[in-house]
């Protein structure tokens, strides 16, 4: 079924009785060409490209849980490509651009809005940073535009410009930065495998890697051993203790990451803000609420909740920047646990088991990169070979020193 | 989360700054044959299980003491807390 306005209104005009399931519930097959374990954005992404973009068949996906209920489903939404190594900005752009069509694609409204997103500065020596983070987005084809202190008070005049400590000095937007319906993310990517012949199966989590001769030949799973010709994983949060089902140690570790949202309000945040001198971002959803996040918690969690010091932080850093927040009341807080890399940056790579590749490692910067992620993880398990915007995520980079830190922060995870 | 300090009793876990896996005490030879192989272990791979942990928090805005802390990183319950130093002595690292 092909989701459309004449559609919407056929089916209002008929009591809405000709909908059916955006997917089937179908049993495991006992063998599949390529299995994918895990169920979230980018898994059920990299499923649809497979089937879509590379022609494959007899895909299947593995869920422990619902689909779209780990980050895809937990993250504060935004999108945007604002980095500057070259190991990344190719990737994040090309992301972004899928984000701009993928909706028409996939035929599926996941509400993206590309509403802007802005990166305040408050020092001269930020400004210069920012500048060349924005020359270094421009080469690789982004958009980028530095935005003067008066320019920045246009758009967003309720700020506190005139912080003692943090004044606001200006700002590097991207215009075609936003916002989507993350929800809709996964359940797109998911009507749109199921449609090409992608079983999507849920309540089933793998217990283990079945590996002979350094081949690996399928899972076992709560509901069966799985052939497959290939297995690729992308369980973000869950990497390591997947990962060393099949023996493998990773250069991840978890750490949860909270988010934040408040009681709706009337449109007040046109786009999307970040604080330059704090760790605080923040946008309006759709419904009202302000959505919005900060630092991880620090320390190793599985736990999917924090603890109330980052709580704290996060609302002082929010304060510091946008004042007006104070008698607005928080509506929710949850965690999710990010795979932390090492370097900051991801793994979309083959292992040392023939059949068995990985895709993990995003940080807390994973659902930007949902399309792409999926569409170079595709583009691996289709062909063996990585897409040329992912050539720089390899398992070997630490080992051989080719990091990608954008940061800067060396082999701390909780730093990235 | 609170703290147990063997030295100061239950401390706010915000006076700390957390490192990472204890492990991190068993600093390879830089000196040895294979120090290549087993510094790009020490550095970058974690065993980052979901249970039982034992880490390294150091007491910044304490007593400024190394402790190795048992916490459970599925609860977030901490079951043992020792001084890194005797954790390090114990290991056969320091004097």
């Amino acid at each position: 079924m092909r989701y459309s306005g004449f559609r919407v209104i056929k089916e209002a005009l008929t009591g809405h009785k000709g909908w059916r399931p955006a997917w089937r519930e179908p049993d495991p097959q006992p063998n599949y060409d390529i299995v994918i374990v895990g169920g979230g954005g980018h898994g059920l992404a990299t499923a649809y490209y497979l089937a879509k973009e590379f022609r494959q068949h007899r895909i299947a996906v593995i869920e422990k849980g619902w689909i779209g209920g780990g980050n895809v489903g937990r993250n504060t939404t935004i999108i945007r490509s604002n980095y500057m190594l070259d190991g990344n900005e190719p990737f994040y752009e090309f992301s972004l651009k899928l984000w701009e069509g993928l909706e028409q694609d996939f035929n599926y409204n996941a509400m993206v809005s590309q509403r802007g997103i802005l990166n305040l500065i408050h020092s001269d020596a930020q400004r210069d940073a920012f500048i060349r983070r924005g020359n270094a987005m421009i080469l690789n084809g982004a958009d980028a535009e530095l935005l003067s202190r008066d320019q920045v008070r246009r758009e967003y005049p309720f700020l506190n410009f005139n912080d003692a400590r943090f004044p606001i000095q200006g700002g590097l937007a991207q215009r075609r930065g936003g916002t989507v319906r993350h929800d809709a993310v996964a359940w797109g990517y998911a009507r749109g495998a199921d449609q090409r012949g992608v079983d999507i199966i849920q309540n089933c989590e793998v217990t283990g890697f079945r590996i002979e001769n350094g081949k690996c030949m399928g899972v076992e799973t709560s509901r069966g051993f799985i052939g497959a010709g290939k297995v690729g994983v992308a369980v973000a949060g869950n990497s390591s203790r997947v990962m060393a089902m099949a023996g493998m140690r990773l250069p991840i570790e978890s750490h949860v990451l909270q988010a934040f949202v408040t009681e709706g309000l009337k449109p007040v945040l046109p786009g999307v803000i970040t604080f330059g001198a704090g760790h605080f971002y923040c946008s309006q959803s759709d419904k009202g609420g302000l959505v919005f996040g900060g630092d991880i918690d620090g320390y190793n969690s599985y736990a999917q909740r924090g603890n109330l010091p980052v709580i704290e932080d996060v609302a002082e850093g929010g304060m510091a920047l946008f004042p007006g927040l104070g008698r607005v009341r928080l509506l929710r807080v949850w965690g999710g646990i990010m795979d932390m890399s090492m370097d900051g940056s991801p793994i979309i790579d083959r292992t040392d088991i023939d059949g068995l590749y990985f895709n993990g490692g995003w940080c807390y910067g994973g659902f930007k990169a949902t399309p792409a992620s999926g569409w170079c993880f595709a583009h691996l398990l289709a062909t063996d070979q990585p897409h040329p915007t992912a050539t720089a995520y390899r398992f070997d980079r630490f080992e051989r020193g080719y990091l990608i830190d954008e940061k800067g922060m060396g082999a701390q995870p909780n730093l990235h | 989360m609170i703290i147990n300090h063997p030295l100061l009793g239950p401390c706010d876990a915000q006076e700390f700054v957390y490192k990472g896996d204890f492990r991190l005490i068993d600093r390879p030879d830089g000196m040895a044959e294979s120090a290549e192989a087993a510094f790009f272990d020490y550095l970058y791979l974690r065993e980052n299980p979901a249970g039982a942990h034992r880490e390294l928090w150091f007491h910044e805005q304490g007593d400024r003491s190394w402790l190795v802390v048992t916490r459970n990183t599925v609860t977030h319950e901490i079951t043992n807390v020792e001084l890194a130093r005797d954790v390090a002595r114990s290991m056969g690292r320091s004097r």
